[in-house]
């Protein structure tokens, strides 16, 4: 038996939920941190620079994440691309669709397993019909203005919806525990329905064959205090999916969860243990309005105002989806370097030329697709033209190209970043709706997945980490 | 240009930029002294 195993494990399809959240962004870590430093006035700032619903929907890298737009054509729109709206944008396309603040509120409700959220007496109308219409039948729990007050005094983490007060607070589960405090609950909470949302449209778009298994591959840490990150968020969110009887396990490696649960999925279907595997991921709440200073002193809209969260599709070979090639996958190693150009040589390079094939045959690389114009005003640059740039220089050193070609490597073999800023959900794979339409219906041949992840935030190491995959046109389509 | 010999030396380093290990490598070989490194990750 080879590498690859006895099943050919290929993926059929993945879906984003987009879910658009300004009124939430009060709660993401850096807005949260600064407006306690510097108080109302920074607060109100930041409230005036959200963006609306449709603004959002027509901004064109959004519509990249979705599948609306093509990478190349986000790349030769002039930037910054908020200034560049989409007419007729749609908030649905084959790679996922928008959700607004009063559905994603509703899916909060009806996910509330422990019954601590709290919504206001009086509500917009167009909460109102979400709750009823997507709220599973229960009954939220109401509050009236006074203990809203108290409530939030005491530690309940509120949230909002246009400019009037909060239409809901997170209660906190425990007096003392810090894992179980409101802020903590509700960025869990995000995350699992946001996961929920683009699992439940991954399976309305897709045939009945039965979910074995679900993978979660997120961030977040779901525990109480005994267990801080016990996990398995993915159960959670299956849970909320009628009818659906699957196993879950989290995978967890920082923003490179999605490739890791990626590879060991395949795994799982290669083996013959399984013949359908759904990795789920739901959003970052935390990361809402993390680079906030830098919108608002380039007089952009604050930009990272999107929850997303993701479900990837992988079955065992269905002779007409991409296959996912096991072995020309790659784990980082202890002692392989953390540093940008030995991360490239362990996860590009390493997996291509050990098994005869170079840079150059790969026809695009998916790797960090993080937006530059989210990241460049704070100073953190365009991450995936720095990622390009190492692949072309390794490409170079090796004789695949000249010095002088490495502009146009990154062009023909690159991509622009479009993903918001969401850890892991940008990380490689939103570029999965595109790619499986080109190895399918389009003339591409093979695409690499290469995502890192920064271990050394938890303080626990100095290393980074990192995972690979390639995945290749199914051989049944050119017989 | 400065000379770095004996100078004592905060590595601040970012995950897809220049990482704060290959920044303490830089620095210590031109003999400074790196008291303290971090390397940021802002996505």
């Amino acid at each position: 038996m080879s590498v690859q195993g006895v099943v050919k494990p290929v993926v059929r399809s993945a879906v984003f939920s987009m879910a658009h959240l300004p009124g939430m962004v009060l709660s993401g870590s850096k807005p949260r941190r600064e407006i306690v430093v510097e108080g109302e006035d920074l607060q109100r700032q930041i409230v005036a620079s959200l963006r609306t619903f449709a603004d959002a929907v027509a901004y064109p890298p959004h519509q990249v994440m979705i599948g609306n737009l093509s990478p190349e054509a986000l790349e030769a729109m002039e930037r910054p691309w908020h200034s560049k709206p989409m007419e007729n944008a749609s908030p649905e396309g084959p790679g996922g669709r928008f959700i607004d603040e009063a559905t994603l509120y509703a899916w909060l409700a009806a996910g509330d397993s422990a019954r601590l959220l709290r919504f206001s007496e009086t509500l917009p109308q167009t909460l109102e019909d979400a709750l009823a219409a997507h709220g599973n039948g229960i009954k939220p729990q109401r509050i009236d203005s006074t203990g809203m007050a108290e409530a939030i005094a005491r530690g309940a983490e509120p949230f909002y919806m246009g400019d009037t007060g909060p239409v809901a607070v997170m209660m906190p589960a425990h007096d003392l525990d810090e894992s179980l405090t409101a802020p903590v609950l509700l960025e869990n909470a995000v995350a699992k329905v946001t996961g929920a949302i683009a699992l439940s449209d991954l399976l309305k778009k897709t045939n009945g064959l039965p979910v074995d298994h679900l993978l979660g591959c997120g961030e977040e840490a779901v525990g109480d205090r005994y267990q801080r990150g016990g996990g398995n968020l993915a159960k959670a969110m299956g849970e909320m999916i009628p009818g659906l009887a699957c196993g879950g396990t989290d995978v967890k490696s920082f923003c490179a969860g999605a490739v890791h649960a990626m590879i060991l999925g395949a795994g799982l279907i290669a083996s013959g243990m399984h013949r359908r595997v759904v990795v789920v991921g739901g959003g970052s709440l935390p990361k809402l309005g993390m680079k906030f200073r830098g919108h608002l002193q380039a007089g952009y809209p604050i930009l990272e105002d999107m929850v997303v969260g993701v479900a990837i599709d992988m079955v065992a070979d269905d002779g007409v989806s991409p296959v996912l090639r096991l072995d020309r996958s790659a784990f980082h190693r202890l002692g392989q370097g953390s540093a940008a150009h030995q991360m490239a040589e362990a996860l590009s390079a390493g997996p291509l030329y050990g098994n005869n094939q170079r840079l150059s045959d790969v026809d695009r690389y998916a790797v960090e697709l993080h937006n530059p114009d989210i990241t460049e005003p704070a100073g953190s640059g365009n991450v995936p033209h720095n990622n390009y740039q190492i692949l072309a220089a390794i490409a170079a050193k090796n004789g695949e190209i000249e010095r002088a070609q490495m502009p146009e490597f990154v062009s023909a073999h690159g991509l622009p970043g479009f993903s918001p800023t969401q850890g892991h959900i940008a990380s490689a794979v939103p570029y999965l709706p595109h790619a499986i339409a080109g190895l399918t219906s389009g003339t591409m041949q093979r695409v690499q997945f290469v995502a890192k992840a920064s271990l050394f935030l938890g303080r626990m190491t100095g290393a980074g980490d990192g995972a690979s995959l390639l995945i290749e046109r199914n051989p049944a389509l050119t017989r | 240009m400065v000379d770095l010999k004996g100078k004592l030396v905060l590595c601040l380093g970012e995950r897809d930029g220049v990482a704060a290990p290959a920044l303490q490598a830089c620095v210590e070989s031109a003999g400074a002294e790196v008291i303290y490194t971090e390397t940021q990750c802002f996505v």
